[in-house]
């Protein structure tokens, strides 16, 4: 059979699966609540002596945060319930390759957590309502959102792999999660400069996804940018297929 | 249908299955037996392509699990030992899923259901049902796609009485015109469904025949249980002794006026029915009772595995 078809079957019972234990729901509505919560409440957006009450500013810089620790969430079941339950062994005993599989899983989890992001649209809306957003900053921010939540969900797809226990791959996910967003953080920075040099620093912090956030979230949708999520999300899937492989042998 | 050659897993240092060669034909039950751990499930699980051997070849109806997995494991209907199966799903869902993925639709989904007498739990929850109904839910998962090659891990494990009976008529009604292989700890399972019996002791081949063959080999086989009268035991039972080709004789009962008891061959198997009718003749002994015990797998069983495992200690 044809591995869209086999990617499509897996992806329906993953989502299904989701949907099924709440943990959509309670992913979707945890989400767009303290999104638009975190935006009014600590970003003053109503306040006119805010020094800037742009979407990019107020709105933006909270999905990175969340989605670090909900992305894990949505992604921990993936692989270690399988592993728990000894359903892997069904389903790799299918005649398909593992990577549909791998993929499929992968796909239904980035179908929810893109399903909360287009639930937080409404603030768009409200902003065009009130003033005149910067349509290509709304773009961007949408888009760095999405390639971020993306990433954590490869991360957690990963680390699913390795473990059975739910709540470890949780917990180690969004560790995982922080410590790339802290890479690019200025105190962690000065602090990889000073012991090893302004190069190197420099390319440990290239590898943080804040930075690349932040670029494409400001607008600046560049090749490398889009490379880094891209080549992450693939090495980090690819991690999966190879964990996946030697813990049956 | 199934060519099992050289097949070697090793864990670390730890080697599960060493070096063992099989070949299944079409129409053949193959009983798979052996102590916990002696690598059953492992032989398995390599058979269905789950966990890659070390070293060896498995050809399935011509196709390298290895080489050509897919094309295997299209032929191949599995079910694991613990029965594994998606909770959250309806017992129609989770079959309606695993049917998608073989590529079969509403027709096959519907015969498995019948087949494993489902219908009642169609549309319950898997995590609402009893062990047997998950167990044959798991079952009719492996039959859905009618493979030629079926192998069944435990399939009577944790099942009641009437269940397992169930099962074995099950894979016996199936067995026709496909390959079934599975494991047992149970051995009147063997003796009720298997055309053939192959026993497992780390990791190798210790046996291989049908039932009988193996019954053949247990110490008791051949063994006479009689009852005769006419003569003191005692002397019944030293005349007994004193019969060519007898190995020993156990004596339950020896009366004033009788024995009743048991000659085991020198040789298993060899049974001396003959030998004590002509005796009896000869003595003008009353032949009240006599026949002979085919052998116990059981026998068999422990024999082969304890054996080796006080060898290699």
């Amino acid at each position: 059979m044809s591995a869209p078809r086999n990617i499509w079957i897996i992806f329906k019972r993953e989502l299904k699966a989701q949907f099924n234990s709440m943990l959509a729901y309670v992913f979707i509505v945890i989400f767009v609540v303290l999104a638009m919560a975190l935006t009014f409440w600590f970003r003053n957006f109503f306040d006119p002596g805010a020094q800037d009450a742009s979407l990019e500013f107020t709105f933006f810089l909270w999905p990175a945060w969340l989605l670090m620790f909900l992305a894990p969430a949505v992604g921990m079941r993936l692989w270690s319930e399988e592993h728990r339950t000894g359903t892997v062994e069904l389903l790799l005993t299918m005649p398909m390759a593992p990577w549909q599989a791998i993929v499929g899983k992968f796909l239904a989890g980035l179908a929810v957590i893109t399903i909360a992001i287009i639930c937080s649209f409404p603030i768009v809306i409200t902003v065009s309502y009130l003033g005149d957003p910067d349509n290509g900053k709304v773009i961007g921010g949408y888009l760095a959102t999405f390639l971020y939540g993306a990433a954590c969900l490869a991360i957690t797809c990963s680390v699913s792999a390795f473990t059975r226990s739910v709540v470890a791959c949780l917990i180690i996910s969004v560790t995982i999660c922080f410590l790339m967003l802290l890479l690019a953080v200025p105190p962690v920075q000065d602090y990889f400069t000073d012991i090893l040099g302004g190069k190197l620093s420099d390319a440990i912090s290239s590898l943080s996804m804040f930075s690349h956030y932040n670029d494409i979230k400001r607008g600046v949708v560049t090749l490398p940018n889009i490379a880094f999520f891209a080549s992450l999300i693939g090495f980090c899937l690819f991690l999966t297929s190879i964990v996946i492989k030697t813990k049956r042998s | 249908m199934i060519e099992v050659e050289h097949l070697t897993k090793r864990f670390g240092h730890n080697t599960a299955v060493d070096n063992i060669s099989f070949t299944v034909k079409k129409g053949e039950v193959l009983g798979f037996l052996g102590p916990n751990g002696a690598g059953k499930s492992t032989t398995m699980r390599m058979i269905t392509g789950y966990i890659p051997p070390t070293d060896g070849r498995i050809s399935v109806d011509g196709a390298d699990v290895v080489n050509a997995p897919i094309v295997a494991k299209a032929k191949i209907g599995y079910l694991p030992e613990a029965a594994p199966l998606y909770a959250d799903m309806t017992v129609v869902a989770f079959l309606r899923f695993m049917a998608e993925l073989r590529g079969k639709g509403e027709e096959d989904v519907e015969r498995a259901l019948d087949t494993c007498f489902l219908d009642p739990v169609r549309n319950q929850n898997i995590d609402t049902l009893s062990k047997g109904y998950r167990h044959r839910t798991c079952l009719a998962q492996s039959i859905l796609h009618d493979p030629d090659i079926l192998i069944l891990d435990e399939p009577t494990d944790g099942l009641d009485p009437n269940q397992k009976q169930e099962v074995r008529s099950l894979i016996k009604r199936m067995g026709e015109g496909k390959v079934i292989i599975f494991s047992t700890h149970i051995l009147e399972e063997v003796e009720a469904a298997c055309t053939r019996a192959i026993i497992i002791d780390q990791g190798r081949v210790v046996a291989d025949g049908t039932p009988g063959e193996l019954k053949a080999r247990s110490r008791g086989a051949g063994a006479v249980a009689v009852r005769i009268s006419g003569m003191a035991g005692s002397g019944i039972r030293s005349e007994l002794v004193g019969l060519p080709g007898v190995g020993d004789v156990l004596g339950d009962d020896v009366g004033e006026n009788g024995f009743s008891g048991k000659v085991l061959p020198a040789k298993p198997g060899e049974s001396l029915s003959k030998e004590i009718f002509e005796l009896c003749k000869e003595k003008q002994l009353v032949l009240e009772e006599l026949h002979v015990e085919p052998g116990r797998l059981d026998d068999v069983f422990r024999e082969i595995t304890v054996a080796d495992t006080t060898l290699s200690e």
